[in-house]
Order: C-alpha cells, then sequence, then structure tokens
C-alpha cells in the first residue's frame, strides 16, 4: 500500500480542565478530516481530551537547534524582565 | 394493529423464556462481531487502522458484557456473563449470521461492518426507549459509541467504494458476497414481534426502511452497485449457523473449557 500518500500530522489535545491544546504526538492520514478521525481513535481512547487540533507536521517551523544560543541564552540573566517586584493582590489572581 | 386474531392465535406466551432468548439475541451479535474484530489486532493494513478497529472491538464486547450480566440477573439460575459467552454451544448462539462471516480483506471487514452498523444503530435508537428499563439503559449507554461505529464504517465504504480501480472492485465484490445475509437483521420472526409487542423490543418493521435508506445513500456515494438479488439466508437468530460459528466458539472457548473455572 503506498505510504507516499499518508503525510505526518501533529496531534494538540485539550484536556476537560485543560486551557490549551497540548501535543501529545503524531500520526499518518492522507487528508485533514482523517488525521481527526486517526488522532479521536489514537490519543482520546483514555479520555485525554475533549478538543483535538491537527497540523500536518510540514506546515510547522520550528526554531533550530543551532541557534538556541543566541535565540534564548540572554533571557536567562535578565531578572528585571519578570513582573516579580509587584505584590499582586489574591483578588487580581489571573489578569 | 397490535391484536389481530392471527396474533392472538399464534403468540407464545410471554415468558422468562423468551425474554432471555431476546436479550441474547442482542448480546450475542456484538460478541461474536466483537471477537471477529479483534482479530485483527496486529494486522491492520495500517496503525492507526489497527488502533481503530480494536477499539470498536472493545466497544462490541463491552456492549455484550452488559447485555450478558443483564441475562445472567434476568435468569437467576447462578449463571454469569462468562458461561453464557464461554459455555454455549453454536446450537444456542443467537446471533445473525452477517457477524460471523470472516473478516477477508479489510474491504471485507469495513462492508461486513457497514451493513450491521446502519442496522445496530436504528436498532438502538428503539432500544432506547424500551419498557425494560435495563435494556433502555444499556442502549442508551451504547448509542453515542454505536454512532461512531456508523460514521466510521460508512465513511471507509465511501474512501474505498470510490476509490481506485482495485479497492472499488474489492468492495463491490464484498457487498456481492454479504449481501444475503443483510436481509436477516431486519427480518422480524415471532420472537421479535411477541418483545415488540409487549414494549420490550424493537420494531423491525420501522427499522427496515431507514436501514435501506442509509445503504442506498452510502452505496451511492460509494459509486457501488447494490445487487439485484432478494434473496436471503436466514437461521441465525434461531442457532441455525454457517460453519464459521463453529470456529470462531472452538478459538473463544478453548481455554474455559479446558480448565474449567480458569481466571487470568
Amino acid at each position: 500500500m503506498s505510504k507516499k500518500n499518508w503525510h505526518l500530522w501533529e496531534v494538540f489535545i485539550r484536556s476537560k480542565q485543560g486551557l490549551s491544546h497540548k501535543h501529545v504526538g503524531s500520526l499518518h492520514a492522507p487528508n485533514a478530516d482523517m488525521a481527526i478521525e486517526n488522532a479521536r481513535d489514537v490519543y482520546t481512547r483514555r479520555k485525554e481530551g475533549v478538543s483535538i487540533w491537527v497540523v500536518e507536521s510540514a506546515n510547522i517551523t520550528a526554531s533550530n537547534p543551532d541557534a538556541s544560543d543566541e535565540l534564548f541564552e540572554p533571557a536567562t540573566d535578565k531578572v528585571y524582565r519578570h513582573p516579580t517586584f509587584y505584590d499582586l493582590p489574591d483578588e487580581v489572581k489571573h489578569i | 394493529m397490535r391484536c389481530s386474531y392471527f396474533a392472538v392465535q399464534n403468540i407464545i406466551h410471554l415468558n422468562k423464556n423468551s425474554h432471555l432468548d431476546y436479550i441474547l439475541r442482542l448480546a450475542d451479535n456484538p460478541m461474536i462481531l466483537g471477537q471477529n474484530l479483534s482479530k485483527w489486532c496486529g494486522h491492520g493494513p495500517i496503525l492507526e487502522q489497527d488502533i481503530a478497529i480494536t477499539n470498536i472491538s472493545l466497544d462490541f464486547i463491552g456492549q455484550a458484557r452488559n447485555l450478558y450480566q443483564y441475562a445472567a440477573e434476568l435468569e437467576g439460575k447462578g449463571r454469569t456473563e462468562d458461561d453464557f459467552a464461554f459455555l454455549r454451544d453454536p446450537l444456542n448462539y443467537k446471533n445473525a449470521l452477517l457477524v460471523e462471516q470472516p473478516n477477508g480483506n479489510w474491504g471485507q471487514t469495513i462492508m461486513r461492518q457497514f451493513l450491521y452498523d446502519s442496522f445496530n444503530f436504528y436498532l438502538y435508537n428503539e432500544l432506547k426507549n424500551s419498557t425494560d428499563k435495563q435494556i433502555s439503559a444499556i442502549a442508551e449507554k451504547s448509542l453515542k459509541e454505536i454512532k461512531y461505529h456508523l460514521r466510521y464504517s460508512s465513511e471507509w465504504v465511501v474512501r474505498l467504494g470510490d476509490g481506485t480501480e482495485e479497492s472499488h472492485q474489492k468492495m463491490q465484490t464484498a457487498l456481492d458476497d454479504l449481501w444475503m445475509y443483510s436481509g436477516e437483521l431486519c427480518t422480524p420472526d415471532a420472537l421479535d414481534v411477541q418483545m415488540y409487542e409487549a414494549g420490550i423490543g424493537a420494531d423491525l418493521d420501522k427499522i427496515r426502511p431507514l436501514w435501506q435508506e442509509k445503504i442506498n445513500t452510502t452505496l451511492t456515494r460509494a459509486t457501488l452497485q447494490k445487487p439485484d438479488s432478494n434473496w436471503m439466508q436466514s437461521g441465525g437468530k434461531q442457532g441455525k449457523h454457517s460453519e464459521h460459528l463453529g470456529f470462531i466458539l472452538a478459538e473463544m472457548q478453548f481455554m474455559q473449557r479446558t480448565y474449567p473455572n480458569m481466571e487470568w
């Protein structure tokens, strides 16, 4: 059976209590509808979630690990960028 | 037209045996179909479908369990769900002939599944209104997964029917081969009628046109030709089975019969 029409898709699931879709894995499917169905069969059989996003892996652009140094290193010692010097009252917790 | 003269003449006295028989008919279909589907485990055409079809197998075994547990309780003779599944001979199994037909290739499995799922959906839709509270509850609970099964199998029938020349040919062959087993599903016998009139069972005469409509619509979309013949096999519901059931039960029941009361 020809596999070249079965592209790779990345699967994101939002759980019932969750606020955002989390990456759970990948699967093969020939189109978006089947990718959703396969994701439902493979990644939600243990009540993992209530919402599925699928994205063709080819449409995802990832950062280059070789460039990690210049992309991420500078942020480690800039404590003034964190909002930790301000006392947030309890009433506005989720601002 | 519930109590015609003939209906009164032919009526089997509504007793526990008829009620039990009816529940076993409901239970034996998913049991055998689930057992058949489980054979795909590790052999699916692609990983995702291997998981999908075995999920469906588990759904069916779950339905069978619910119904066997109720049957055991109703019978009240101390039998358990395991006794019903593992210690009955083919003559006592009441599943339809369709579900015991072999898996064959993926297309045959899908075609068999579709013919069954479309019937099963309308059946459970009726059963959720049963006056039997247990049947109604089991039907209510199972209906969602049955809806999914129907969506799954009908979409695959279309995908493969309206697919490549090879897949279309295989689906047409599967339809031609399985068609004669489809009629039994919606054809009521005396027990079906009796149970329906008692408010417990489903009205197969009501289901039949709905089933036919669903089959016609899907087969048309799949560019498949429905066979001309109206001649249908029957006998499964009465315990008269094809040779396939013997092999299915032999495999399923071997361990329990060889080592009685063994447990995992």
